[in-house]
C-alpha cells in the first residue's frame, strides 16, 4: 500500500492521462444527474411541496391534474372518514402570462394552483386577486407589488410575495386563492370550467396509512396516492428519470473501462517488478491491493476535480436559463458509482497479477 | 547446521505435446552454514532451476529440500512466501531495484512487503547502507547511482531479512572486470562476516577464488 501511494506521489505523471479522463467523465456523470435533479425539480415542486399524507384524484384521471375532477360529496365522504385530520381542495390551470416591461409576445409560463391547505413555504392563501409566485418567475421579471394578467382573457393577479422550489412542469407556479383560481380558470379555459366546490384533487392530512382507506370509502371513485407516488405519476417524470439514469450508467460502464484498461496496461508493464517483488515475498494479494488503493486514489482525485468544475458551473450559469441543479448528494452518489466502478475496473488485472511467476525474475525457468 | 540439502533433486517440465523436460536431474548438495559456492553451466543447464528450488520459487517435482534445518519440500504456495521472507536473499541479474523508491526505501521494501518490523526493520537497513558504503547515497533513487552502487543495494536488500542463504544471479554479467571483483569481494567480506552461505550463479571463470568451491552442472545433473 505504502509502495502505491509512493508510486504515484514520485510518478504523478504516469497518473495524469488516467486522472484527466476519468475527472472528465465523473463531470459528465455530475453534469448529467445535475441536470436529471434540476428537471425533476422544476417539474414536481408543487406536488413536492405539499404537505399531506394523501393527494386524491378521480379514479379516472390517471393522477393527472389537468383530467382530475373531485365533486363535493366524494370531498364530504373523504372528511367523515376516521384517520383524517384536515383535507384541502387544489387546482390547477397553465396558462400564459403577461408581465408589465416585457414585450406582448414574450409571455412567463406559469402554473396557477388554488389550494386551501398551504404548501409548505407557502403563506395561507392570499386574498381574492392576489398570489404568491416562484422565485424562478422572478427571471421573466416579475416582482412583489407587480400586477401580471393570466391567459388570453387577461384576468389581472397581483403578486404578493415569493415562494421556494414550487414550479410545477418547469413553469413557475402562482399561488392563489380557490375562487381566484376556479375565475380564471373560468375566463381562460371555459371547456374547463368547475362548479363552485368541484376541485381538481384534494390534499388530505391524517394517518400515515390514509392513501389506501379513502380510496375505499369512496366506493373506487378516487384514486389515492402518496405525496412521492402522485410526483412520480406526473407525467414526464418517470420517463425523464429513466432516460437519464441510463445514460449515467452507460458513463459509469465507460469509466469502468477506461480504469480496467489503464490499469491493465500498468500491471502488465509492472509484470517485471510484480516478479521480483513476489521473489522477495510480497504476495499476490499485497500487490493487488496497490492495484486498487491507485484506482481509488485517481478516482477520488478526478471527483473532486469534477466536483469543484460542478460548482463554478453552477455559479456561472444564469439562474432560470438551465435546470441545473448541482447538490451535495449528487456529487457524492456520482463518486461513489465512480469507486464502485474503478474498484470493479481493477478486478480485470487480478487474475494478471495473480500469474506473475516469481521465478521469473530470476531468468528463464529451464 | 548445513545452510542447503538437497537430497535427489528432480524438476521435471511437462510440455504441451505430453512430452517431458528434465531441467534437473536427481541433483544432491549440501552447502556449509558459511560457504560459498559457485555454480557454473552454459545456459539451459539448470542452474536458475537449482536456484529457485533452493530459493522457495520453485517446487521441486520430487527429491527433499532442506534449507537451514527446514524441510519445505512440501510446502506450498503461501508456505513458500513466507519462507521466502524469512530465509533467503535473492540478488537478480538485472538488479532490478524498484525505479521509484530511494536506495534505502528498497532495503526497507522487504519489510514493509513481508514482515512489517517497522523500527528495527529502518535501523537495519541504515546499519547496511553503512557497512555497503551507501550512507551518502541513501536518499537517491537507483537511476541516479552508479552501476556498482545498485549492486550493492542489490545486496543490502537481500541481507534485510537477515537469511541464512542469499543466491547470486550472475551478480557481475552487467559489470567491468574492475568493478565484478569489487562487488565479488563484497559478496565475500559480507557472507562471511554474517556466517551466511551464498550461492553465485555465474558464467565468469574470473570470480571463481572468491568462492569457496565450485559445482559444475551440465543438462540438469551436477558434478563437484
Amino acid at each position: 500500500m505504502k509502495l502505491a501511494l509512493r508510486e504515484m506521489r514520485r510518478r504523478p505523471s504516469r497518473f495524469v492521462t488516467a486522472t484527466v479522463i476519468l475527472s472528465l467523465i465523473a463531470a459528465l456523470l455530475m453534469l448529467l444527474g445535475g441536470l436529471l435533479d434540476g428537471l425533476i425539480q422544476s417539474s414536481t415542486g408543487a406536488l413536492r411541496a405539499q404537505q399531506a399524507q394523501a393527494i386524491v384524484y378521480s379514479s379516472t384521471s390517471q393522477a393527472s391534474l389537468v383530467r382530475s375532477r373531485i365533486d363535493p360529496d366524494v370531498r364530504q365522504a373523504i372528511e367523515q372518514l376516521d384517520g383524517v385530520t384536515a383535507v384541502g381542495g387544489l387546482g390547477s390551470a397553465q396558462l400564459g402570462a403577461r408581465v408589465p416591461g416585457n414585450g406582448p409576445r414574450d409571455l412567463a409560463d406559469v402554473a396557477l394552483f388554488g389550494y386551501e391547505l398551504p404548501p409548505e413555504g407557502v403563506p395561507e392563501p392570499p386574498a381574492d386577486g392576489q398570489a404568491y409566485a416562484d422565485e424562478i418567475l422572478k427571471a421573466d421579471g416579475v416582482a412583489e407589488g407587480m400586477t401580471i394578467q393570466l391567459g388570453p382573457a387577461r384576468i389581472p393577479v397581483e403578486i404578493v410575495g415569493f415562494v421556494k422550489d414550487t414550479a410545477y412542469n418547469g413553469q413557475g407556479s402562482l399561488w392563489a386563492s380557490a375562487a381566484t383560481w376556479r375565475s380564471v380558470l373560468a375566463a381562460n379555459r371555459p371547456d374547463a370550467q368547475l362548479a363552485d366546490g368541484v376541485f381538481q384533487a384534494l390534499v388530505v392530512q391524517g394517518d400515515a396509512d390514509i392513501a389506501g382507506r379513502i380510496d375505499a370509502a369512496t366506493g373506487g371513485a378516487t384514486e389515492s396516492l402518496t405525496v412521492d407516488d402522485a410526483v412520480n405519476a406526473i407525467p414526464g417524470v418517470t420517463e425523464q428519470q429513466s432516460t437519464f439514469n441510463q445514460i449515467i450508467g452507460v458513463t459509469i460502464v465507460i469509466a469502468l473501462v477506461v480504469i480496467a484498461l489503464f490499469f491493465a496496461l500498468l500491471t502488465v508493464e509492472r509484470s517485471g517488478m510484480y516478479g521480483v517483488l513476489k521473489a522477495l515475498g510480497a504476495r499476490s494479494g499485497t500487490l493487488f491491493g496497490g492495484v486498487v488503493i491507485q484506482a481509488v486514489v485517481v478516482t477520488a482525485i478526478a471527483s473532486v476535480l469534477a466536483a469543484v468544475l460542478m460548482v463554478v458551473l453552477d455559479a456561472l450559469i444564469p439562474p432560470g436559463s438551465i435546470p441545473l441543479q448541482i447538490t451535495a448528494v449528487r456529487i457524492l452518489l456520482s463518486a461513489a458509482l465512480l469507486l464502485v466502478a474503478a474498484i470493479a475496473g481493477c478486478l480485470f488485472s487480478l487474475r494478471r497479477v495473480l500469474r506473475v511467476d516469481p521465478a521469473s525474475a530470476i531468468g528463464t525457468t529451464v | 547446521m548445513n545452510a542447503l540439502e538437497l537430497t535427489d533433486v528432480r524438476k521435471v517440465y511437462k510440455m504441451g505435446d505430453d512430452s517431458e523436460v528434465v531441467a534437473l536431474d536427481r541433483a544432491s548438495l549440501t552447502i556449509g552454514s558459511d560457504e560459498i559456492i559457485a555454480l557454473i553451466g552454459p545456459s539451459g543447464s539448470g542452474k536458475t532451476t537449482l536456484c529457485s528450488i533452493a530459493g522457495g520459487i520453485l517446487r521441486a517435482t520430487e527429491g527433499r529440500v532442506v534449507v537451514a534445518g527446514e524441510d519445505i519440500s512440501g510446502y506450498n504456495e503461501k508456505e513458500l512466501t513466507r519462507f521466502r521472507q524469512r530465509m533467503v536473499g535473492f540478488v537478480f541479474q538485472s538488479v532490478n531495484l524498484v525505479p521509484f523508491l530511494t536506495a534505502r526505501e528498497n532495503l526497507l521494501v522487504v519489510d514493509e512487503l513481508g514482515q512489517r518490523r517497522g523500527k528495527a526493520a529502518q535501523q537495519r537497513a541504515d546499519e547496511l547502507m553503512e557497512e555497503l558504503g551507501l550512507a551518502d547515497r541513501a536518499k537517491n533513487l537507483p537511476s541516479q547511482l552508479s552501476g556498482g552502487q545498485r549492486q550493492r543495494v542489490a545486496i543490502g536488500r537481500a541481507l534485510m531479512n537477515d537469511p541464512e542463504l542469499v543466491l547470486f544471479d550472475e551478480p557481475t554479467s552487467a559489470l567491468d572486470t574492475k568493478l565484478g571483483e569489487q562487488v565479488m569481494d563484497l559478496i565475500r567480506t559480507e557472507m562471511k562476516r554474517r556466517g551466511t552461505a551464498a550461492i553465485v550463479v555465474t558464467h565468469d571463470e574470473r570470480i571463481l577464488h572468491y568462492c569457496d568451491r565450485s559445482v559444475h552442472i551440465t543438462d540438469g545433473v551436477l558434478a563437484a
